[in-house]
């Protein structure tokens, strides 16, 4: 194919991608940018040309072990409902702009660690964007058939305009925004198109050799299994290519987290947390499907082609070498999204953290403090351009140098190992609080270093040199010291060695001087915030101790420089309002600063933005001592507080105490009056009746009848009478009540009482015609006063008398032995005690309305004076309850 | 005609007493126990005067009065609370509620029978 032409096409393409992007972003908030299905799809930003065209070449080289780079992520998936949504929220509450941000913020804002994050990410990307340069360089030649792959000249290799077409392209398309915290839809849906149209062309291909070339996959399997050397192709060799395959999934289990590309996609760009439900069985179908036909497309190669062809571009051979240049042309497309959306992520990324985490905090930052609004983020804007540019650029110029003579799937595990040493700082630090900036800073750079020994400087010597020496007789000669062979560990490949040696010391040194080292207040903080994130969502802007002096205008002075005057007084308005301040605050506080510093980082980097916030800022530092004085002084605090709650809670003890006997008392009071005026009452009714009768019967002695004299005689006759009860009974009463009463407890036998009593109103019963019954005949010795209990049973059986029915009446008393006590019962077959009486019947003065006789008999104590002596022997009575006819009351007599 | 004497009192030897001093006054005398009896009696009759004891079983002298001054037809009967309760306090309360005159118990009858006719004059 022509050179201009497929130049002509990858303009096309690029077009097209760049009207997605601008659709996406005019329509961001409709349903075809915000759903899942686009959030998965720009996940799979992860399959890039490595992907596209590196497992085939693995495929055809050895075998089966293409796979371990998509097994990481898949473990990875499920556990994304976990790790990534707290990741997530963290990101969105400290408004996060890149995995440097991140790591940096979680060990107290340390500029150095931002720097050296980025600087990671920068050696880790930089191969990777160089392997898809490689990729479109190689690819690219194949389609025009150049041979320009050998030229020495930089300006007439075609592939360096391509380079820089994808430069330009890239510097324009992400950086229309300044605020990095933003979303960029556009570029999201343009990925998404990107990962729809590689995924489909890779299965067309796969189909079209499968199935068109060859005749289906039990053909190409049957052919192929009958070549050499088939069986290691197939097969896993023992525990070394167990270790191997255990190293390369763990590697490519942290790439999925901490490779910026992905980053940027899975968590900075995400819309809502659900999407990610989706996700995680989504994402690990997309790499299935991209994996079905690697294996097949790479031995159709094999048999095609023989060993004597670049093994990883067999699926762009095939077609070709079929003539169908359609076919290899959307190939080509195919690799081209591929790399283009691993390059305009990445860069992206890189960018923003180069700017924001490396440039602005070390150089940059004076130049913003005078200018405005415009001016400074059309600079922001610019160093992130530049910063694009030059890093597609370096990469170009990696690729020249290094890349030509390795394969695209060794370039891309160099990335990985490299990215991998931010691991320990980054999971570690999400659950462990004691994890510290130095400790982080110290296992990154140790682990750096043996990568760079072990992977990095054995391939730049190699490339070099063009002499494998270093590799096989170590530095200085040392066989300990063999860089692939560390310590005579002999079994594992390069990079799966590199990785086991660099990940174990950086693990060891961070957790390690994290325990070794103190840490400072303001790590702690955030340490704390990141650690318990779901704790300090609502409080994040007062989470931080901080003393020191600023005013309020300064701040906002620096917040108009990089926001604008509209959106940083707005801010400043909500911040007023959310908290309550009046709006002339002169002096900031803690909060306010914190709140700025947030404000500041989606623009410059959580780095930056503190050192900018730093510097209106009179900052007093922390001493331990005075961090250890607020601790104790809160502390004081709590256990004076716990002390005066206490005092409190006795106090209100006492005084709800005292409340209860007061209220007693007053009941007491109310009892006593109540009690006289019922005395006077009661005892004024016999004395009135007395009286009148008196007063008629002197008045008219002549006139009235003598039958009518007789009755108010006998009236008085029946006044008096009570009139004497009632005073007997009243005094009795109040010796009981008062407690004056003493008993004469002496053993007594019960059934002589019950016979006596029963003899002493047998007369009166037999008048009415009531029967006495006493049921049980035996003798019972009890500790009783033989004449209370004489009247307790007069008392009950009297009141028996005044229920029961004239004619066939029975009161009957019986008794047994209960546990501890004797209990005595006293059964008459009346009316029964009414319901609401059950409550009252023991009151003194109170008198049932169930009476036969009009006017109840007797003073109203009786039961009440029968309760008190029972009482008095530690005794209980009670009205049953449960009675069908009749009443029955009940006593108990303990036996001690 | 005669004049109608309703006496509500639970003590019957009080009762007694007054029936007979009220008749030799001429007057018809109607006897209820307690406030439910009294209403039996005023379907049928509308006294003069009407006795009311305070402490009585079930429904008691304020009960029976407030009952008494809501129905229409005995606006015209004068009310007298004859009690053992002569508290100060108690005695404003039976005015309160609208009785005649507060008498307290024990009492001289000549007392009672010339207060109720001075009453009714």
């Amino acid at each position: 194919m022509n050179n201009y032409l497929l130049f002509f096409i990858i303009v096309i393409y690029l077009s097209l991608l760049f009207y997605i992007a601008f659709l996406a972003e005019k329509k961001k908030h409709s349903k075809w940018v915000n759903n899942p299905y686009v959030y998965t799809l720009s996940l799979a930003v992860y399959c890039s040309a490595w992907t596209y065209y590196g497992s085939i070449g693995i495929a055809a080289d050895s075998g089966v072990n293409f796979l371990p780079i998509y097994l990481g992520p898949v473990i990875a998936a499920p556990l994304w409902i976990l790790l990534l949504k707290k990741i997530m929220r963290i990101s969105k509450q400290h408004k996060i702009s890149s995995i440097a941000d991140f790591i940096s913020l979680r060990y107290g804002n340390n500029r150095f660690l931002g720097a050296l994050v980025t600087f990671i990410c920068l050696f880790g990307t930089l191969p990777y964007i160089s392997l898809q340069l490689k990729a479109v360089s190689e690819t690219f030649q194949i389609m025009t058939h150049n041979t320009s792959y050998n030229s020495t000249s930089v300006l007439g290799d075609s592939t360096f305009y391509v380079a820089l077409l994808l430069a330009v392209f890239a510097t324009f398309f992400s950086t229309q925004k300044t605020d990095a915290s933003e979303k960029h839809k556009g570029i999201i849906a343009s990925v998404a198109f990107e990962s729809v149209l590689k995924l489909v062309f890779f299965l067309v291909i796969g189909v079209y050799i499968t199935f068109y070339l060859f005749d289906g996959t039990i053909d190409i399997h049957n052919q192929i299994s009958k070549k050499e050397n088939f069986k290691a192709l197939t097969s896993l060799n023992g525990l070394e290519d167990g270790l191997n395959w255990f190293f390369m999934i763990a590697l490519s289990f942290f790439a999925i987290f901490l490779l910026p590309r992905q980053f940027q996609v899975s968590v900075l760009e995400n819309n809502r947390e659900k999407h990610l439900k989706k996700a995680i069985w989504l994402f690990p179908l997309y790499l299935l499907l991209f994996n079905i036909f690697v294996i097949f497309i790479a031995w159709a190669g094999k048999l095609t082609f023989g060993n004597d062809i670049s093994t990883e571009y067999y699926s762009l051979l095939l077609p070709l070498k079929n003539g169908n240049i359609f076919l290899a042309t959307l190939v080509f497309l195919g690799g081209f999204s591929a790399v283009i959306s691993m390059v305009i992520v990445s860069t992206l990324a890189l960018s923003n953290m180069v700017s924001n985490n490396l440039i602005i905090p070390y150089g940059f930052l004076n130049k913003f403090k005078r200018n405005e609004t415009n001016r400074n983020s059309k600079y922001i804007k610019n160093i992130r351009r530049i910063s694009i540019f030059t890093i597609i650029i370096i990469s170009y110029f990696f690729y020249i140098s290094f890349s030509k003579e390795l394969s695209l799937y060794a370039i891309g595990l160099i990335s990985f190992v490299i990215i991998a040493q931010l691991a320990p700082s980054f999971f570690i630090g999400l659950f462990w609080n004691r994890g510290s900036s130095k400790a982080s800073i110290i296992g990154i750079i140790i682990g750096f270093l043996i990568v760079a020994y072990t992977l990095i400087l054995p391939f730049t010597m190699f490339a070099y040199t063009g002499a494998n020496t270093f590799v096989e007789s170590g530095f200085l000669g040392l066989d300990i010291l063999k860089p692939h062979q560390l310590f005579h560990i002999d079994f594992l490949s390069p990079p799966a060695h590199a990785f086991f040696w660099s990940i174990s010391l950086n693990t060891i040194c961070y957790l390690f001087f994290s325990l070794a080292l103190k840490s400072n207040y303001r790590e702690r903080n955030y340490a704390e915030m990141f650690v318990e994130s779901s704790s300090f969502s609502s409080l994040q802007d007062n989470a931080f101790v901080w003393k020191g002096e600023a005013y309020v205008k300064d701040i906002k002075n620096v917040l108009v420089r990089f926001l604008g005057d509209v959106k940083a007084n707005r801010a400043l308005k909500l911040f007023f309002q959310k908290y309550n301040l009046d709006a002339n605050t002169q002096l900031a506080d803690a909060r306010l600063i914190n709140f700025s510093e947030k404000l500041l980082t989606g623009n410059i980097g959580s780095a930056s933005a503190k050192i900018l916030i730093a510097n209106v800022v009179k900052e007093e530092e922390i001493s331990l001592r005075e961090v250890l004085k607020i601790l104790e002084e809160s502390k004081e605090n709590i256990s004076n507080n716990k002390v005066l709650l206490e005092k409190t809670d006795q106090l209100s003890k006492i005084s709800s105490e005292l409340k209860n006997v007061n209220e007693e008392l007053v009941v007491k009071d109310k009892q006593k009056d109540e009690f006289l005026d019922t005395v006077a009452h009661e005892l004024k009714t016999p004395i009135t009746g007395i009286r009148a009768a008196t007063e008629l019967l002197i008045d008219d002695m002549d006139e009235m009848p003598t039958e009518l004299k007789k009755q108010f005689l006998n009236n008085i006759l029946q006044d008096s009478d009570r009139l004497g009860r009632l005073i007997n009974n009243i005094l009795d009463f109040e010796k009981l009540e008062s407690g004056q009463l003493n008993l004469d407890l002496q053993v007594n036998d019960i059934q002589k009482t019950i016979i006596k009593v029963f003899a002493s109103i047998s007369q009166l019963a037999a008048k009415k015609g009531i029967k006495l019954i006493n049921k049980n005949p035996y003798k019972l010795h009890l500790f009783f006063d033989e004449d209370k209990m004489h009247q307790v049973l007069t008392n009950l059986v009297s009141n028996a008398l005044k229920f029961c029915p004239e004619k066939n009446g029975t009161i009957s008393i019986d008794y047994y032995l209960g546990n501890k006590e004797a209990i005595i019962t006293v059964e008459d077959n009346g009316k029964g005690i009414p319901k609401d009486d059950f409550n009252y019947i023991f009151d003194k003065f109170y008198q049932s309305k169930n009476q036969n006789t009009i006017k109840p008999e007797g003073s109203g104590l009786g039961l009440a004076i029968t309760k008190q002596i029972v009482e008095k022997h530690n005794g209980k009575i009670w009205a049953e309850k449960r009675q069908k006819s009749g009443a029955k009351f009940v006593f108990t007599i303990p036996f001690k | 005609m005669k004049k109608k004497i309703l006496i509500v009192d639970d003590e019957p030897n009080i009762v007694m007493s007054l029936e007979y001093a009220f008749k030799k006054q001429n007057f018809e005398v109607f006897i209820a126990r307690d406030g439910s009896e009294v209403f039996e009696i005023l379907k049928g009759e509308i006294p003069d005067v009407i006795i009311l004891d305070v402490m009585m079983p079930n429904v008691d002298g304020y009960q029976t009065i407030k009952k008494i001054k809501e129905t229409v037809n005995l606006t015209a009967t004068k009310v007298v609370f004859l009690s053992a309760k002569n508290k100060a306090s108690d005695i404003e309360k039976g005015l309160k509620l609208g009785a005649d005159k507060y008498l307290t118990k024990p009492f001289s009858v000549k007392k009672i029978v010339s207060e109720i006719l001075e009453l009714l004059n």
